[in-house]
């Protein structure tokens, strides 16, 4: 769970990096999206360090939903339904630790919708492009407000998901001393947020017009 | 005068097993007198452990690791929770790491002394040498002490010593010894050795050719009552304190195990010797179920005192200096608040029945920390004693930085038990008993952190070098269910819980037993003459007699009801108590925790009667409304000399 | 003051359970919650109804028997055991939610009773340090640095009530078994048994049908020794550390 989270916590940074690309203009964006299948070229085939991340990335999503999975069928098993509270009180647990579950159907759904939108391209409001630029100006126009609305649902999804998730694999990892756990839970919260934000940002400029 | 309208005395006893010889060197004689059993025939011997407390565990522990098979019970959901783990200030050892002059010779000395002679030498000096293994031992288990910050143990004085001879950790010295010995266990059991049964209660001793061969007890979830086997029964069960309803013990802490026992034949041994601690939590209200001690390290810096007119309901704030009677500092100035336990209690009671106390009931003296917060500062007395003041203020409400706190004295240990030889036999052949259940090294008080030393002396060390002497002649011959003697137990249990059951009177047991424990407070408390001596008794057997009439017990044995539980403990209560108060009645002296209002010095303190009185008074049943025999074992001192105490 | 109780009766092990409510009047401040359930039960008796069974012992707040979830909340709205909690805690006119401990682990017995033998097996599946009475060295043969003594202490103060199952959304015992490899894992006596502990207790653990760890942190919060959280990073780390060496 944490080094597959720990993979995907990663990604998404440089993912988010990537996507900020497209306040440099078209040319950059779309440079950056061609240069990402160049690399290790001509050491690899055209594409094949993508596909090797690629292939990381699923194995990744793979353990961490069959890990998710486990988790919640050994919860359910330990606590079952005839079992169950009558009166249950938070305590201190946060609003993100709540959100991991459902939060993680929620952007598992959204990464399918995700990649058949921005990648394949088969879903394709507002017209297909060969330009990852022009399908994501396209994609984020106004009229199209609840795309938009649904990424913007789920990359906050996102920012709760890391801000528990990344506490907590560290956690797993055997890192959160108690002097430690201040300042890993700032860490946690920090990304959490400027994942968050730095997804946001760019659908949003395109709704809103900033960026066409 | 004479009681002998209430026991009769029988032929005088003497401890066979106690070696002779130069003190130091009995323990030593007596390991190597003792028969060996070989550790291939060890799986074939078994032994019931009844408790699981410091006693209990640390002997099914050792003797599970030496190969015998064990068999632990408790009443508890898990052995780790017997009442040892709520000793909080810390166990002594001779080990003299502070240079201070201690030494084995030194613990031993101050034990006799502490127990104002009414001991017996030799135990006591064994007590004292076992003592520096025990710390060694706990320390490799893993127990975390306190330590400095060279890395190596901390001690501290306490009670009134003058070497720093105590190790603990924290204010939880008692859990963490107790966990130690659990996790033992707990290895013993994963290893096949113990076998362990939890929420079962011992109701009754199985003797068989006059030996004790086995234990009736009942399964608490299931109520179904089971026969248990063995070549040897322990009995680690823990002191009777409870007999006073309120007191410092556990709500579950019973006399059931060694009450069956000794109606089966078991002398009890000095039952009239109670210690009753002085900062105790008083009493609230009627509803109250026990009472909380607070360390009596308090009385190192808080003033105790009352006001000086009776009825004085102002807020203690209000009440001025020349007003106040700070009693233990005028009565004793040279030891002044820190007096030892048993004066403190009584001087307590005593300013309260002038009419002086404070609080609900009146029962309560002031227990002040203005001068000291004054001298101190706020943070040093934080820092010294925060956790108990947050005890006290959860418990009562009030805020003891701004009030002064209210304490009282309370029921805490009993130093009485089933009588035992040297190697914690007991009249009974094959019944062993060790801990507070037996009645052996206090004499009649027990110093501070002696009772968790005394414990893990008896399982860890003593037992296990001396059980063997007994069962090197096993494994005895078979015996199974069918046995008349283990249907006869069973059939005792049976009768009286049906009796129980089907009585359906009009009162509760608690009713009963608070009854019972007002009496007791009353006139088996911290002061005892005559007069109320023979009150009580009768009191006790009307009691008695009201309970099998009129006890009201709902539902059945085959299932969980703890009132059922209660029930069976609180009639044994009444049986002990009145045996308390036929001891404390003839036992014309004050000694220790038991004072007599008639033998007091001019200025009220403790008067021993050494020519008469220097005995165990060890008692044989002799039916519930006979006479109890008197068996005297008299007590000889060749290494200390028996002298006055005196605090003043 | 004057309360309304909704209890949770359970005849036993294998009876559907319901919530029962009971009036109670004349409640004093400074009763104890467990006290207050004296003095209910003396009541039902008198009344000719089974009173309620409720496990508890020491009433000192060390034994670890008592325990139950008051109000949604693993021994009720303050940091302490039930039998330290008192019914100042509470308003005049109130109702109190009280269960037992909820979790597959811990059967209920009766009512508000559960059987906590899990954690005992636990312990005997590594929760010790093996040495045999007889053969210590002297206690000072090993010094141990304060600061380590210290947190070995903070960890052992576990009294084993199981508030952290109870509160735990995965009904997990991550805390009680981190408590004990901390406790052991900080002292020098506990190495050579220190790769080989963790993994034993985890699998046991694991097989007494306790929930995963997600580091929620209800636990610690509701613990009423104030074991600390970072036990549980200080197990994994343990943990890691034998499957690295194969252990496990």
């Amino acid at each position: 769970m944490a080094t597959s989270g720990a993979i995907l916590v990663l990604y998404l940074i440089a993912h988010m990096y990537g996507n900020l690309k497209v306040f440099a203009g078209q040319e950059a964006f779309d440079g950056y999206a061609h240069g990402l299948r160049e690399i290790g070229y001509p050491l690899l085939p055209e594409s094949g360090f993508l596909w090797v991340f690629r292939i990381v990335l699923l194995a990744s999503i793979l353990i961490h939903i069959y890990s998710a999975v486990a988790l919640w069928a050994r919860a359910r098993r330990a606590r079952p339904a005839s079992q169950r509270y009558q009166v249950k009180k938070r305590v201190h647990r946060t609003y993100a630790s709540y959100t991991m579950r459902w939060g993680g159907v929620l952007i598992a759904l959204f990464v399918i919708f995700h990649i058949l939108h921005l990648t394949v391209n088969v879903i394709s409001p507002g017209g297909a492009s060969d330009s990852p630029y022009e399908r994501l100006v396209n994609g984020f126009q106004p009229q199209f407000w609840f795309v938009t609305l649904f990424y913007v649902a789920a990359v906050i999804a996102v920012g709760f998901h890391l801000r528990h998730g990344i506490w907590s694999g560290l956690a797993t990892l055997g890192v959160n001393q108690a002097r430690r756990q201040p300042v890993l839970n700032s860490i946690a919260t920090v990304i959490a947020l400027v994942v968050t934000v730095g997804f946001l940002l760019p659908p949003l400029a395109v709704t809103f017009g900033l960026v066409s | 005068m004479s009681d002998i309208d209430l026991y009769t005395e029988g032929a005088p006893i003497r401890d066979e097993k106690a070696p002779e010889g130069p003190i130091n060197e009995r323990w030593d004689q007596r390991r190597f007198s003792a028969k060996l059993v070989n550790p291939a025939n060890r799986r074939k011997l078994s032994v019931i452990i009844v408790g699981t407390g410091l006693a209990g565990a640390s002997a099914a522990a050792t003797l599970g690791e030496a190969g015998y098979n064990v068999s632990s019970f408790c009443y508890q959901d898990s052995p780790r929770r017997a009442h040892s783990i709520a000793a909080q200030g810390g166990i002594n050892a001779a080990k003299n790491y502070r240079n201070d002059g201690d030494s084995i010779h030194r613990l031993f000395y101050d034990t006799v002394k502490g127990g104002d002679f009414r001991s017996r030498e030799s135990n006591v000096y064994r007590l004292a040498q076992t003592s520096v293994e025990i710390i060694d031992q706990c320390v490799a288990q893993g127990v975390p002490f306190a330590r400095e910050y060279g890395g190596l143990l901390d001690n501290r004085s306490f009670g009134g010593v003058q070497v720093s001879r105590t190790f603990y950790a924290r204010g939880q010295t008692g859990q963490q010894l107790l966990i130690g010995a659990y996790q033992a266990q707990e290895r013993q059991i994963a290893a096949g050795t113990v076998k362990m049964h939890t929420r079962h209660e011992m109701l009754e001793l199985i003797i068989v050719d006059g030996k004790a061969r086995g234990i009736i007890a009942r399964d608490m979830v299931t109520g179904e009552i089971e026969t248990h086997f063995a070549d040897a029964v322990v009995l680690a069960t823990g002191g009777y304190g409870n007999v006073f309803f309120l007191s410092t013990n556990a709500m579950g802490s019973n006399v059931t195990a060694a009450w069956r026992a000794h109606r089966k034949g078991a002398y009890f041994a000095n039952p009239c010797y109670t210690q009753i601690h002085p900062t105790c939590i008083p009493v609230s209200g009627d509803y109250q179920s026990k009472l909380t001690l607070m360390s009596e390290s308090l009385r190192n810096d808080g003033r105790i005192w009352v006001p000086k007119k009776g009825g004085d309901d102002r807020d203690p704030r209000q009440i001025p200096e020349d007003e106040r009677d700070y009693y233990l500092e005028r009565i004793y100035p040279s030891f002044g608040n820190l007096v030892p336990r048993d004066i403190a209690s009584r001087a307590a009671k005593n300013v309260c029945d002038e009419g002086r106390g404070v609080g609900p009931g009146g029962l309560g003296v002031y227990l002040d920390f203005t001068a000291a917060i004054e001298r101190m500062g706020r943070d040093a007395v934080e820092a010294k004693y925060g956790n108990l003041f947050d005890m006290y203020q959860r418990i009562t409400g009030e805020n003891p930085y701004e009030l002064p706190m209210r304490i009282y004295p309370a029921v805490h240990y009993t130093m009485g038990g089933l009588w035992v030889d040297y190697d914690l036999q007991s009249s009974i052949p094959g019944l062993f008993v060790t801990g507070e259940a037996n009645f052996s090294d206090h004499g009649a008080n027990r110093l501070g952190a002696s009772a968790l030393m005394q414990g893990l002396a008896d399982g860890y060390f003593v037992l296990p070098n001396t059980i063997n002497d007994y069962l090197a002649d096993g494994p005895f011959e078979k015996v199974d269910e069918q046995h008349p003697e283990a249907v006869k137990a069973k059939d005792l249990v049976t009768n009286r819980i049906d009796k129980l059951l089907s009585t359906n009177g009009s009162r509760t047991v608690d009713s009963f037993h608070k009854e019972l424990g007002h009496i007791m407070w009353d006139y088996c408390g911290m002061e005892r003459s005559e007069e109320g001596l023979r009150k009580a008794i009768d009191l006790i057997r009307e009691l008695r007699a009201e309970f099998w009439r009129d006890v009201k017990v709902l539902g059945t044995n085959e299932e969980f009801n703890q009132a059922l539980e209660k029930a069976n403990r609180v009639a044994d209560f009444l049986e002990l108590g009145e045996l308390m108060c036929i001891d404390a009645l003839h036992r014309r002296e004050s000694c220790g925790g038991h004072f007599r209002a008639e033998s007091q010095t001019e200025d009220g303190e403790a008067l021993r009667h050494d020519d008469e009185f220097a005995y165990v008074a060890a008692w044989e049943f002799a039916g519930v409304d006979s006479k109890p025999v008197l068996h005297k074992e008299a007590l000889e001192y060749e290494y200390v000399e028996m002298k006055q105490r005196s605090y003043k | 003051m004057n309360i309304t109780l909704r209890v949770w009766r359970q005849k036993g092990r294998d009876d559907e359970g319901r919530m029962v409510t009971y009036k109670l009047t004349d409640v004093s401040e400074d009763m104890s919650f467990l006290e207050m359930l004296d003095v209910l039960n003396e009541k039902l008796t008198l009344e000719n109804e089974d009173p309620v069974a409720f496990d508890h012992d020491c009433r000192e707040g060390i034994c670890g028997a008592c325990g139950v979830v008051i109000d949604g909340e693993a021994h009720g709205p303050e940091r302490t055991t039930t039998c330290q909690l008192h019914m100042r805690s509470f308003n005049d006119g109130d109702t109190i939610t009280v269960e037992p401990w909820r979790a597959k682990a811990f059967p209920v017995v009766k009512d508000l009773v559960v059987d906590r033998g899990a954690f005992d097996r636990i312990i005997q599946s590594g929760g010790f340090i093996s040495a045999p009475t007889g053969t210590a060295p002297d206690a000072h043969a090993n010094p141990i640095p304060k600061p380590d003594a210290d947190r070995a202490f903070d960890a052992a103060t576990c009294i084993g009530c199981g508030a952290c199952v109870a509160a735990c959304p995965n009904a997990s015992s991550m805390l009680f078994t981190a408590a004990k490899v901390t406790h052991l894992g900080m002292l020098p006596q506990g190495q050579p048994e220190r790769a080989s502990r963790v993994v034993k207790m985890i699998n046991q653990q694991d097989e007494e049908d306790f929930g995963g760890c997600t580091n929620i942190g209800e636990c610690a919060a509701v613990c009423p020794k104030g074991i600390p959280l970072d036990t549980i990073s200080q197990l994994n780390r343990d943990l890691l550390g034998s499957l690295g060496k194969g252990i496990g």
